[in-house]
């Protein structure tokens, strides 16, 4: 048992950072919200430059051959700096979903371009409502979908989409639309979080291919893979938003002293900081379970999410009560981290539908109880 | 990152399991929960010494001392395998926690070749079992301001004064006592610690019943007590230093001791599938679920930020200010998963019908959890911890720190 990274895992972790430092900087992410177009092209494409698109890819595929832990390293890093790129949708759900449900085809026409950052994949699950397979209505007869897909993150600037959608037997799979096909209408909606621009996307007839390795019990691991790995991302938002509040806490004074000294906050950072190693620890089980193919994944994914999705929410909002009414402000930088939070609870679906997950798994699911 | 067994950890496990398969029998849900701190009475503390000895002679106690003291060299992650292991059968609850988890690793830094040999074999084979003579009426959280007195007297010490909440005192042997024998000195600097017999006319030990209605913990009267100066552990006014390196230990064995003691989030499953809400099965209840999920996740956490502590103390790094974040979250979680099993369990006020039954068993877990919340450093003091020496920020305001105790 061992629950650390290796020496390898952390030269790969400072080399990220150190990347990712010099082109994601808050002021990008400040920048998309004072209108700049949402995707960050320049980090997206320094990422494909250093190879990090591939990273868990074979190298056959035009990867490095890496895996999930590595894969978790690149989401803390990326959360800790807010970047406005694609990886969640592109890496952790397209990429793994054609290595396991795709044919051999589909990996060599669109894997490599992937690593080359060429080829944007979103993943089009959600119908406004649920994510979870059971809930789709979109529906492909003879290789042609129609149905409404919101919201699609990285929709408008995606080349491809992989979309849930029921077949002639109605049974979920996932299929791939290529999204400049007839039949695609697409159109932009109003994220909380600017650095993840959101879409609606209409398809009517359009052509699509299905991934025919794909079933419901595939896009739910693709679903508890993407969410132990935006457990990282999450634990790296909230460890940043907790830094710069122990900054402020430590520099601005009020009657004499640093605020930090006053145990009302002190107190309240110690929980933040002890949310989030619990959080950390539970997506650490979660990236082993994931790497390993371990049976225990569903588990593993659900607690990651419940625990890091409290954690985020209690650190982004204490963030901004601490920073007192500069942190009120559009220009102070706590509100980025709270967006970015709410972004990823919507995006792979709140606690509920991850304790049913969880309960599912230990208790009875309660549909089949009821 | 693996969560697995390494070969050599696998052996371990194997062989953990077989002698345990052929000395214990498997837990059949039907035993009391138990606080595995504590023992209740002279038979269970009998039961508990023969356990441990049994484990001793087979070399399956103290497993991550140094062989040189008995132990066996095991790692930090080999003693989680065998708690995981132990846990799985009946056995009695651990009376030597304190021995083997405070006082021994703390005698191993602090102690005299003499009081090595003395202290370690005992406490290693529960021949000896000891107590934590720290806390006093007027000094617990701030250790640092204890009034018992220990003067010398040619050779010897003399010790007086009163010590309270010391788990165990009324079975235990031997006592590890922090006494203040230079009064004209800041509060931290005029310390010294001791150990102490507790069979020693001098010493009365009075139990103090608890909220939970048991008597696990003491109030301990110490009149003139006698001691030779080779009683002394540590120098003479460096009491602070060794309290410290008890402290740690202390919050690193609750931490890890415990992450899996107390009630299990699955118990509250069970429960609620025997049990109904708004006439339908507990457990298909919206609230019901949410809240069970929710302590599952925590739980895991918990479990699993034992084993980072583990990983990083098995790569060679001392244990750390991380026992805090175990030690803040554990509390908290019991009580209120007891506090969710009770409203499960009864017409919402824990009303027993019969011993034993599930409101009687979630009312006890419910009374004897807040003593996690204060024991070994109260919540408020882990914050501070992990607010001043992992988040660096600025001290409490300390007013008695610089002055004199005899002054204060
Ligand atoms: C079940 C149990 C077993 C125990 N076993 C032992 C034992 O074997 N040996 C032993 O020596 N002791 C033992 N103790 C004592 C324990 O260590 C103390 O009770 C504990 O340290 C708190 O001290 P206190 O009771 O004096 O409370 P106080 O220190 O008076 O605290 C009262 C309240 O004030 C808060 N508080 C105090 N100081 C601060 C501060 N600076 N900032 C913010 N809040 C503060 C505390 O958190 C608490 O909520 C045990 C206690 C319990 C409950």
């Amino acid at each position: 048992m061992n629950f650390g990274f290796s020496d390898e895992q952390d030269t790969i972790r400072e080399t990220l950072s150190r990347m990712l430092g010099d082109h994601a900087t808050l002021e990008v992410a400040h920048n998309r919200l004072d209108g700049a177009e949402g995707f960050d092209t320049a980090t997206w494409s320094a990422l494909a430059d250093g190879g990090w698109l591939g990273l868990a890819m074979s190298e056959a595929e035009g990867g490095s051959g890496m895996g999930a832990v590595e894969l978790a390293i690149l989401a803390e890093e990326i959360g800790r700096c807010l970047a406005a790129v694609p990886y969640l949708p592109v890496l952790c759900m397209a990429v793994p979903a054609l290595q396991s449900a795709g044919t051999q085809g589909q990996r060599t026409s669109l894997l490599p371009g992937i690593a080359k950052g060429r080829t944007i994949i979103a993943t089009a699950l959600a119908e406004g409502g649920g994510l979870a397979p059971d809930t789709v209505s979109a529906k492909v007869v003879q290789d042609r979908l129609s149905g409404q897909k919101a919201p699609v993150t990285f929709g408008a600037e995606a080349t491809h989409a992989l979309v849930a959608a029921t077949d002639e037997e109605d049974t979920p799979r996932l299929y791939l639309a290529d999204l400049s096909a007839s039949g695609v209408t697409i159109g932009a909606l109003d994220p909380i979080d600017r650095t993840r621009p959101a879409a609606r996307i209409d398809f009517d007839n359009a052509p699509v291919e299905l991934l025919p390795g794909s079933d419901p019990a595939a896009i739910q691991r693709m679903l508890d893979g993407a969410a132990v790995l935006a457990a990282f991302e999450q634990i790296g938002l909230a460890e940043r938003a907790l830094a710069l509040t122990t900054a402020y806490a430590g520099e601005r004074h009020a009657f004499g002293r640093p605020i930090g000294g006053f145990q009302a906050v002190k107190h309240r950072l110690a929980d933040m900081f002890a949310k989030i190693e619990l959080a950390r620890s539970n997506a650490f089980f979660g990236a082993w379970a994931l790497a390993s193919g371990d049976s225990r994944l569903p588990e593993a994914a659900a607690v990651a999410r419940l625990t890091a999705l409290d954690a985020v929410q209690f650190t982004t909002e204490e963030s901004i009560q601490l920073h007192g009414g500069i942190g009120f402000t559009w220009a102070a930088d706590p509100h980025l981290f709270l967006r970015r939070g709410w972004q990823l609870k919507a995006e792979l679906g709140p606690a509920d539908m991850w304790r049913e997950r969880l309960l599912g798994h230990l208790a009875t699911p309660l549909r089949a109880a009821s | 990152m693996d969560f697995s067994d390494s070969p050599e950890e696998a052996t371990f496990r194997a062989d953990a399991r077989s002698w345990l398969d052929a000395n214990a029998a498997l837990r059949d849900g039907s035993e009391k929960a138990q606080d595995h701190f504590m023992a209740r009475d002279a038979d269970e503390v009998a039961r508990a010494r023969d356990w441990q000895a049994r484990k001793a002679e087979a070399g399956w106690a103290g497993l991550t001392w140094p062989r040189a003291f008995g132990g066996r060299d095991a790692t930090p992650i080999e003693q989680v395998i065998w708690n995981q292991e132990e846990g799985r059968y009946a056995v009695p609850p651990n009376a030597f926690l304190i021995g083997i988890g405070l006082v021994g690793p703390t005698v191993m830094i602090h102690g005299t070749e003499a009081q090595k040999a003395a202290v370690l074999p005992r406490a290693l084979t529960g021949e000896d079992i000891w107590c934590q003579l720290f806390s006093e009426p007027a000094a617990g959280s701030d250790l640092a301001g204890i009034r018992t007195r220990a003067r010398r007297d040619g050779d010897d010490w003399v010790i007086s004064g009163q010590k309270v909440w010391t788990s165990g005192a009324h079975y235990s042997s031997h006592g590890i006592l922090l006494a203040r024998t230079d009064p004209q000195v800041p509060k931290h600097k005029g310390l010294t610690m001791f150990l102490v017999d507790m069979s020693d006319p001098a010493i009365e030990t009075r139990p103090i019943r608890q909220i939970s209605g048991g008597a696990s913990f003491n109030e301990v009267f110490i009149d003139d007590l006698r001691v030779p100066d080779s009683a002394r552990l540590g120098g003479e006014s460096e009491g602070w230093k060794v309290a410290l390196t008890t402290l740690m230990n202390e919050r690193f064995s609750i931490s890890v001791g415990r992450a899996s003691g107390g009630a299990r989030a699955e118990e509250l499953i069970a429960l609620a599938t025997r049990v109904e809400r708004n006439g339908r099965p507990a457990i298909e209840d919206g609230e019901v679920r949410a809240r069970i999920s929710d302590f599952v996740a925590r739980q895991r956490g918990l479990e699993f930020t034992s084993y980072r502590v583990m990983t990083s103390l098995s790569r060679g790094e001392a244990p750390g200010e991380e026992g805090s974040i175990g030690k803040l979250l554990l509390g908290k979680l019991r009580q209120e998963m007891a506090a969710f099993g009770m409203e499960l369990a009864g017409t919402a006020a824990g009303i027993s019908a019969k011993a034993g039954d599930d409101a009687a068993r979630w009312r006890n877990e419910y009374l004897t959890a807040p003593g996690n919340r204060i024991a070994g450093g109260s919540d408020e003091i882990q914050r501070t911890i992990i607010g001043e020496r992992i988040l660096g920020l600025p001290p409490d305001i300390r007013v008695d720190k610089s002055a004199p105790f005899s002054d204060l």
